[in-house]
This record gives structure tokens, sequence and C-alpha cells, in this order.
């Protein structure tokens, strides 16, 4: 498929998500879209480094907690709009996500995983200690407030879930847009041998701290839609747990296929919504669920899917050959 | 911030002593979880991210056993035996399943077994904080050292905790066994194809690992509450002292720790809402200066 009908089909598909909740969805339909697409979008902007950068990022949550105490803090300033709000937290995004990644990307393998990790845990005890502003294990209290804006009012749940489908889809067909571009394809390439790439003339480092950065502001606009969806933010956003289950939904989905991410955050918040209404053990069987892909699967299920569909073409190709002899 | 009190206390003898004995411990507990995942990493070369839980399991362990027999050196055994076996069992059934696999592999495994543990200790000992509190064996009185007073546990738990390094290192150092596993750990098939069991060695050496993670904990119990998810702190303050002191170098990791320990104890006079930043500023000043952390090697 082309870029400009990869493009188009995105929209059209996302414009049809819209058209159809808002004429026959209820509130709680709306909700699960909600959700999916901020923890799809956080679970896409992290595989940019974990499944094409070959960075396993374990501090991915840092970067959804910072947008969401930026964006709130800033609302509840009251000097702000929301669009400028949206702006100069993805800014502070970017500048935190350069200057962290900076000493991240000096490392390689499980001491990147660790020192994402341990950035992450500094947000968040700063989150925890520094009760005056953040509101400590509480949490940003008193809700953020939504002014409207350019005739969009956030506070009609419609609107913002229109919103949120909207800067999705555009977040979506961005990643899209940058892991098929050459620069997708060269952190490819530093994924499969960094050694080469760098023969090659490639400033692996440069790369790698890109990638770094524009997974964090993605990861950023994520965290800036689920402190406007939920109203708050709250200090679980930057905990570790939090980017476990980024991680988790990627090994669920699929690491290979582009939108494997998105699929593995739908059977994620599934599992997720059914195992805590079912029982109260989540972390046994959330923990036995993942050692069962892990250990048995080894990959996510497009991965399985796209491995299967590939082998049936390659079979397919071989029949087809086999009959010109 | 208060600058003045960190001087106050830095100008007193008794609040010196104070505050280096309890810098102390919190060293020496964070230098056997980081001594314990830097032995795996050297021979195994995987990072067992569940050692925080595994710290974790030694207190609740070190506090039932005391709760059933109210002997403090049975609760140690139980602490470092227990988590010694749970870490055998844990490397041969699934870590060993994905040594040969990505990092990613490997992180879900373990992250699989935090969430697993953490749950399973909610399960079985509650959710609440609970405490051991002093055993009996150091209800005495506090030991006068140049016009301070340290409580005999935090000098048992000190010097134990050396006793146990200097005890790994003899035996990684010195014995038949420390030689097999040097060796393992620079060609595993080498060493498999000269008749020894390496599997056998890498169970060894993860169950010698997570047996440090459990006596930490043991060691733990009596100074320390006990709740789920508590081996969270732990495991990345023990990261920071491994990348701080060199990757694989116990000395570095040794004197990280005690480090790191004495930064918290005065940082909670000094500057309690930043002692965490203080050592993620240091951290980051190693990895900027020297990548291979103050002690390490350049990797082979």
């Amino acid at each position: 498929m082309t870029a400009r009908l990869e493009v188009l089909a995105g929209v059209v598909l996302g414009a049809l998500v819209v058209a159809l909740t808002l004429a026959f969805g209820d509130k709680a339909l709306l909700d699960v879209l909600m959700r999916l697409a901020i923890f799809g979008l956080l679970a896409l902007s992290l595989n940019i480094l974990v499944g094409y950068t070959g960075l396993v990022s374990f501090g991915h949550a840092m970067f959804f907690g910072l947008g969401a105490y930026s964006f709130g803090l800033l609302m509840q300033s009251g000097a702000v709009s929301i669009p400028s709000a949206a702006l100069i937290t993805l800014v502070v995004a970017c500048i935190w996500g350069g200057v962290v990644g900076t000493f991240c990307i000096r490392l390689d393998d499980i001491y990147f995983s660790f020192l994402t990790l341990a950035f992450q845990m500094l947000l968040y005890s700063i989150i925890i200690g520094w009760v005056s502003l953040t509101g400590g294990d509480q949490g940003l209290m008193g809700g953020i407030p939504r002014p409207p804006f350019l005739g969009i009012n956030l506070a009609e749940p419609r609107q913002l879930f229109v919103l949120i489908v909207v800067v999705f889809v555009v977040c979506v067909l961005a990643i899209r847009q940058i892991v098929q571009s050459p620069f997708g394809f060269a952190l490819r390439m530093i994924r499969d041998n960094a050694e080469r790439a760098r023969f090659l003339g490639l400033p692996v480092q440069r790369y790698k701290l890109i990638a770094f950065v524009l997974s964090g502001f993605f990861g950023s606009v994520s965290g800036i839609l689920m402190s406007l969806y939920v109203s708050g933010a709250y200090p679980n956003f930057a905990f570790w747990s939090m980017s476990g289950d980024a991680i988790f939904m990627i090994i669920l989905g699929g690491l290979t296929v582009f939108l494997g991410p998105l699929v593995g955050a739908a059977v994620f918040l599934l599992l997720n919504d059914n195992i805590t209404r079912l029982t109260e053990h989540h972390g046994i069987v959330m923990g036995v669920v993942l050692l069962a892909i892990v250990l048995g699967m080894r990959k996510g299920f497009l991965d399985v899917l796209d491995e299967w569909w590939q082998a049936r073409a390659s079979r397919a190709e071989a029949r087809a050959g086999g009959d010109r002899q | 911030m208060n600058p003045e009190a960190l001087l106050a206390c830095l100008t007193t003898p008794a609040c010196i002593v104070t505050q280096v004995s309890a810098g102390m411990i919190i060293g020496m507990l964070i230098f056997l979880v980081a001594s314990g995942v830097t032995l795996i990493f050297g021979v195994l070369k995987v990072v067992n991210f569940t050692h925080g839980s595994f710290y974790m399991l030694g207190v609740y362990f070190a506090l039932t056993a005391y709760g059933l027999t109210g002997s403090y050196a049975v609760s140690l055994l139980a602490g470092a035996i227990g988590v010694g076996l749970f870490g055998v069992v844990f490397e041969r059934f699934f870590m060993s399943k994905v040594y040969n696999a990505d990092v990613l592999m490997q992180l879900l495994v373990c992250y699989a077994f935090i969430l697993i543990l953490d749950d399973v200790v909610k399960t079985v000992w509650g959710g609440d904080f609970l405490k051991m509190g002093m055993p009996e064996e150091f209800a005495l009185p506090p030991i006068k050292v140049w016009d301070g007073f340290v409580p005999p546990f935090y000098a048992f738990l000190t010097v134990f905790a050396v006793l146990i390094a200097v005890l790994v290192a003899a035996l990684l150092g010195l014995t038949r066994f420390g030689k097999i596993v040097r060796a393992a750990a620079v060609n595993r098939q080498m060493v498999s194809v000269l008749g020894i069991n390496t599997s056998l060695v890498y169970a060894l050496i993860f169950g010698l690992g997570s047996v440090l993670a459990g006596l930490a904990g043991a060691l733990a119990a009596p100074v320390r509450s006990a709740v789920p998810g508590m081996g969270f702190d732990i495991l990345i303050e023990s990261f920071i002292v491994t990348v701080i002191g060199g990757m694989g170098s116990m000395g570095g990791a040794f004197i990280a720790a005690i480090g790191i320990g004495l930064i918290r104890s005065f940082g909670t006079i000094g500057f309690p809402l930043a002692t965490e930043g203080v050592m993620f500023a240091i951290m980051a000043i190693v990895l900027l200066i020297k990548p291979t952390g103050l002690f390490g090697r350049r990797a082979a």
C-alpha cells in the first residue's frame, strides 16, 4: 500500500469509528474507545524504541506522567488555553527526553532498560515528594479546567471523544510515516546491527537520541489525552507498573507489525477489566498470562499471524513455481 | 532544604555517629542486593529484575520464621535458604528458558514474576505493614562510640554483611568452584566440554545470588516494615550502586553502596526532599565522565 492510500485509509477508518460511535454508541463505548486510543498511542509510541530501534525502555511512563502532570498543572494555573498548554507540555517533554535520553543511550541492552526505569522513578519520587505542587500521592486535586477553545468544548464528552480520536489518528499516521521513512529504516538497521550501521557512517547515537525524543513526544501526547480524559493526573501514571503495562501491550499484540501494539492495548484492556471484575488476584493472573505468552509463543498475536501469513504466501508461491515447471 | 541542621549535625560527634551507623545499614542492605545482581550478571549475563522481590520474600520468610521460633538466627537462615531455593527453581524452570532470547523476553519473565510475587505475598501475609521489632538477642544497651550511641543490631548488620561479602569473594577467588565459575563466565561452552555440568553451575550461582537477596531481606526485617511491593526501591538503588561502582565490580558496588547509604542518612537531615535527586545526579555525573563506572573495566 502506498503512503497516501494508508493515510486515506486511516482517516476514513477514524471518521467511520467516530461517526458510528456518535450515532449508535453509548457513554460506555465512548469510554472504552477513548481509553483504547490513549493506551494504544502509549504502546505505539514506545514501540518506536522497542520494536524499531531495539532499545527496551522500561521507563516510558515517565513521558505519560510528565505529559499528564505538566498539562494538568498548566491548565490549573488558568493562565493558558488548552492548545498552548499542550504545546508547552510537548516542548517540556522533548527537553526532558533530550536530557534523559543523552544519558540513557550511553548504555546498551538491559542497562538501558534499567536507566530509563531509574529516571522514571526519579520523576515519580518528585511527584510524590513535591506535595505542594503535585498533591503528592493524592494526585492533582480539583480536576482540570477545560475552557472552550476554537468553538470546541471538551467538557462535553462527545467533543472530547472526537478530539481524542482525531489526535490519535494524526499521531498514528505520523508514527507510521516516521517508521516507514529512511530514518525509520536506519533505526531498524541500528536494531539489527549497530556496528555495521556505524561502519557505514550512520551517526548511531544521534539516531538513537532522536528516536528516544520522538517516542517520548508521542508518549506525552497520550499523557495529555489521559489527563483530559480523567480530568486529573495521578502518580501511578509515572509509576514503573505503567511502563511495564505498556511493554506488556506491545508483546501481547506483536512487535513486528505496525499496529501490533494497538491490538495489544485492546487485548490488555479487555484482560485487565475482566480480571479486575472476576478476581482480586489481579497480579497473579496477569503474570501467568504474560509468562504463558513469553515462554509459550515467544511473540505477540499479530507476530504469529504475520508469520503464518507469510509462510502461506511463500508456500503458495512455491506451488505456483512448481506448476510452471 | 536545611543546611543549618546538616552543619549542626556534622559538628556534633553524637549526631555523626548516629547518622553514619544508620547510613551503613542502608548501604549494606543495598550492597547485598546489588552484589547478588552483579554476581548473577557477571556469570550468567542476565539481569535479574526480580531481585528486589527476592529481597521482599527474604523479609517475609524471616518474619514468619521469627514468629514461629522466636529465634533471629533461624529467621536469618529461613530468609537465606528459602529465597536461595526459590531462586534455583526460578532459574531452572523460567529464567534458563530465555538465556538465548533477547533482553525484552528476559525482562518480561522478570516483570511477570514481580507481579506474581507481589500478589502472592499480599495473599499470604496481607497487604498491611508488618513489623518484626527488635529480636530479643539484640535487646542490649547501645554501644558507646565517640560520644554517640550505636544500636547493637546496626553493628551486627554491618559486620555480618561485610563478613558475607568476604566469604563470597573467597568462595569465588580461592576455591575450585570459584575457578569453575570464573571460567564459565568467560566461556561456558568450553567449560562444559571439559566435563563440567554448567547448568548446575548456573543454577548454583543464581541460587547464591538469591541467597544474598534473601539474607538482605532477613537482615532488614528488624529495622524495616514489610509491605508487598517493597522490593522495588531497593532494586533501583542497587542498580544505581552498580552503575556508580562499575558493572561487575563487587568492590565498586561496596564503596558506592556505602556512599549512597551515607547520602540517604545525612540527606534526611539536610535535604530530605532532594536525596533521590542527589543520588541520580551522582549517577549522571559518573555516567558522563566514566560510563563504565568508578571501578568498572571496559567490557571485553
